[in-house]
């Protein structure tokens, strides 16, 4: 009986497949580093050739202009948030908005009515207004986040007049009470849970509500009822989402001898702690209160305006636009620039400005 | 001429097929008479059949049918019955347990975890059924019932994840998904919740029975495969009628290591070993919540957690006038 053949086709089909296999391997060279106490497993391994590129910094659209002269309260009517500003450099953050966030083929036009450049008919306009207020107050009240590097116009849009990273709340599936079309907000193939079966629906939760995000308790023994372990699935679809849109592992903040003990973390912990806490005030108090302002196009299918995350900004590395800072081309956008004149915020009081009045705590520092 | 040796050139007997002894205390008798596989024969056994499954063997297996078509149902309709996606994404498809709304309660909505309930008693009713088979089985063939208390030891594992905990908890919402990827995730989330199942002792114990159970499998396979130019694989015949390969199997490792086991005593370490993996394991997780909260902290309480330097990262909720 010959069965030499069958047997050897089976070795060649086993074995051309193991070889096979090695294609999903990574070979080549790997930037490790250290960044914990030696034996603690706090490193990154880095494949150079499949880091997220940095973006490129875009040119000044000319070069900034000395402060001084007539302000653009003076100079401008209807002006609310950039007043104290000096017209030549308030002209300048225009050009740069431009550049940065508004189709190049309408330019200014995006925003302002060519006919009459301090009017709020564009809700464009009012949006931008209430975008200048929140990047003062990221750069002014949250450098425990952004540092001295601060934000700009920039840092999210890329010269897109939308984010390409955004949110928003989740249709879910369409009848709640159904099996069918639902995964209960998980098991899906999704980016926002970096490809786990994780849920994929904690931003309403944590970056929109204050859900707590603290899981593991702090007595050994136990105290009461903690958070099931379905919501602490929650909570690590969250973290698998900072993962992703920092570009890094658990052990760039945490210690995984104890994911909780905050003296065994990175000071990048604390940094993104912060971070949490500031996209919540981003999309609270700054995107929250345009609800009314935004068409349906800037909706999602809930009906709530597009939201950040942590990818808005980040875009898969741990410093945004690779740690440059572009703040000092822009600087009325380092805090608040009133113009004290009293009589020039005095305009009709129509919805849209309604939906701008800086809410109590942050926007008035 | 051919000649007898080793599994990896074994040579395939044909010949009447064996339909073993006559049934005792059995339901029916035996299904078919058997046939030959040649491809199985390279790994085992060329005789397939004939099978006897008897009531407990079909009752388990309606049970077990029924728990497999409840979660690929489930799985199936959550992709909107779409082939493609259904085997696209199955790894990360799921049917998950009640949320903890619904506490230990039996009465949950079919959409909302009762699926989860009816497939897992299923999977249970089968897996009970299929142990009190291999012990009948077992009985029947006037064997030990050794193979019936190892799987009852795998039956108590997943019966502790999946309902002793759960209802010591009173939480539906601490049970294992039927999932492929998702039940790992629960696995991941389940450490980070209770601290890190790393410094639970019965953790402990189960990895190092389980690694201890691979490492005595390849001890004994190797020095078996070893011996068997020498009738070695004889394993049984040679425990009391000690033969040659027997002898020099024990010498091997009273030279190597100064201590054998005997041809008898090393199954017993194999069995304990397997036994002790999933029952440690699961007396681990039954500890877990019920008696402590979080491992790590219960592990620097006992003084047994290695103290790394701080970083001296402080908590940044607790300084003053942190945002919320």
């Amino acid at each position: 009986m010959n069965r030499t053949f069958p047997t050897r086709a089976v070795i060649m089909a086993v074995g051309g497949l193991g070889i096979m296999m090695l294609g999903g391997c990574e070979p080549g060279h790997k930037e490790t580093s250290q960044n914990g106490f030696r034996g603690a497993g706090l490193d990154q391994i880095v494949d150079p050739r499949h880091v997220v590129k940095t973006a490129a910094i875009p040119d000044a659209p000319y070069p900034l202009p000395a402060d001084g002269g007539p302000l653009a309260g003076q100079t401008y009517q209807n002006v609310k948030v950039l007043g104290g500003v000096s017209t030549e450099r308030f002209n300048h953050l225009m050009a740069e908005i431009s550049q940065w966030i508004a189709p190049p083929e309408q330019g200014c036009a995006y925003c302002h009515n060519p006919a009459n450049m301090a009017s709020d008919e564009k809700y464009t306009k009012v949006v931008a207004r209430r975008m200048l207020q929140m990047t003062q107050t990221i750069n002014s009240t949250w450098s425990t986040h952004v540092k001295q590097t601060g934000v700009t116009c920039y840092t999210c849009h890329r010269g897109n007049a939308v984010p390409a990273n955004k949110w928003a709340l989740s249709a879910g599936a369409p009848n709640p009470d159904s099996i069918l079309n639902n995964r209960h907000g998980q098991n899906e193939l999704s980016d926002n849970a970096g490809y786990t079966s994780l849920p994929s629906d904690a931003f309403a939760d944590y970056l929109n509500d204050h859900k707590n995000i603290r899981v593991a308790t702090d007595t050994p023994l136990p105290a009461g009822h903690g958070p099931s372990v379905m919501e602490t699935e929650k909570t690590y679809g969250l973290m698998m989402h900072v993962s992703k849109a920092l570009g890094v592992n658990c052990t760039y903040c945490h210690n995984t001898q104890s994911f909780r003990a905050w003296n065994l973390s990175r000071p990048q912990r604390a940094q993104a702690w912060y971070g949490i806490r500031m996209v919540r005030d981003i999309n609270e108090t700054y995107i929250g209160s345009l609800k009314a302002v935004f068409p349906d196009t800037r909706k999602g299918p809930l009906g709530d305006p597009y939201k950040v995350n942590c990818t808005t900004c980040h875009q898969g590395v741990n410093k945004p636009l690779g740690g440059v800072s572009m703040i000092a081309q822009a600087p009325a956008l380092k805090g608040p620039t009133p113009y004290v004149k009293p009589q020039v915020a005095q305009a009709a009081a129509t919805a849209p400005v309604a939906a701008m009045a800086p809410p109590a705590k942050s926007a008035e520092k | 001429m051919a000649r007898y040796q080793n599994i990896f050139t074994q040579v395939q007997l044909r010949g009447p097929l064996e339909a073993g002894p006559p049934m005792r205390g059995a339901s029916f008798t035996r299904s078919g008479v058997g046939t030959y596989n040649y491809w199985l024969g390279k790994i085992g056994a060329a005789q397939i059949g004939p099978v006897y499954l008897g009531t407990l063997g079909m009752a388990s297996l309606m049970f077990a049918f029924l728990a497999f078509e409840i979660i690929g149902l489930n799985m199936f309709a959550s992709v909107g019955w779409n082939p493609v996606q259904f085997v696209r994404q199955l790894p990360w498809l799921s049917l998950e347990p009640p949320g903890p709304e619904y506490g230990f309660s039996p009465f949950v909505p079919l959409a909302k975890g009762g699926w989860w309930i009816i497939a897992g008693f299923c999977m249970t009713t089968s897996l009970l059924l299929w142990f009190l088979r291999t012990y009948r089985r077992a009985r029947a063939l006037g064997m030990g019932t050794h193979v019936a208390w190892a799987f009852a030891s795998g039956i108590f594992l997943i019966l502790t994840l999946g309902f002793i905990r759960p209802m010591l908890m009173g939480s539906w919402a601490e049970a294992v998904p039927f999932g492929i990827f998702p039940h790992l995730d629960w696995t991941a989330a389940f450490s980070i919740r209770y601290g890190n199942l790393f410094y639970n002792p019965f953790h402990c114990l189960s990895i190092a029975f389980l690694y201890g159970s691979t490492l005595l499998f390849a001890m004994h396979g190797a020095t078996i495969l070893a011996v068997g130019r020498y009738g070695g694989e004889r394993e049984i015949e040679q425990i009391t009628d000690r033969g040659t390969a027997s002898e020099r199997a024990a010498l091997f490792w009273r030279w190597t290591m100064g201590f054998n086991a005997t041809m008898e005593s090393i199954h017993r370490w194999a069995w304990w070993f397997a036994v002790l993996t999933p029952l440690t394991g699961g007396i681990g997780i039954l500890l877990t919540g019920t008696v402590v909260d979080n491992w790590y902290l219960w592990a620097v309480m006992h003084h047994y957690a290695p103290g790394y330097p701080g970083t001296g990262v402080i908590d940044p909720a607790t300084l003053p006038g942190a945002p919320k």
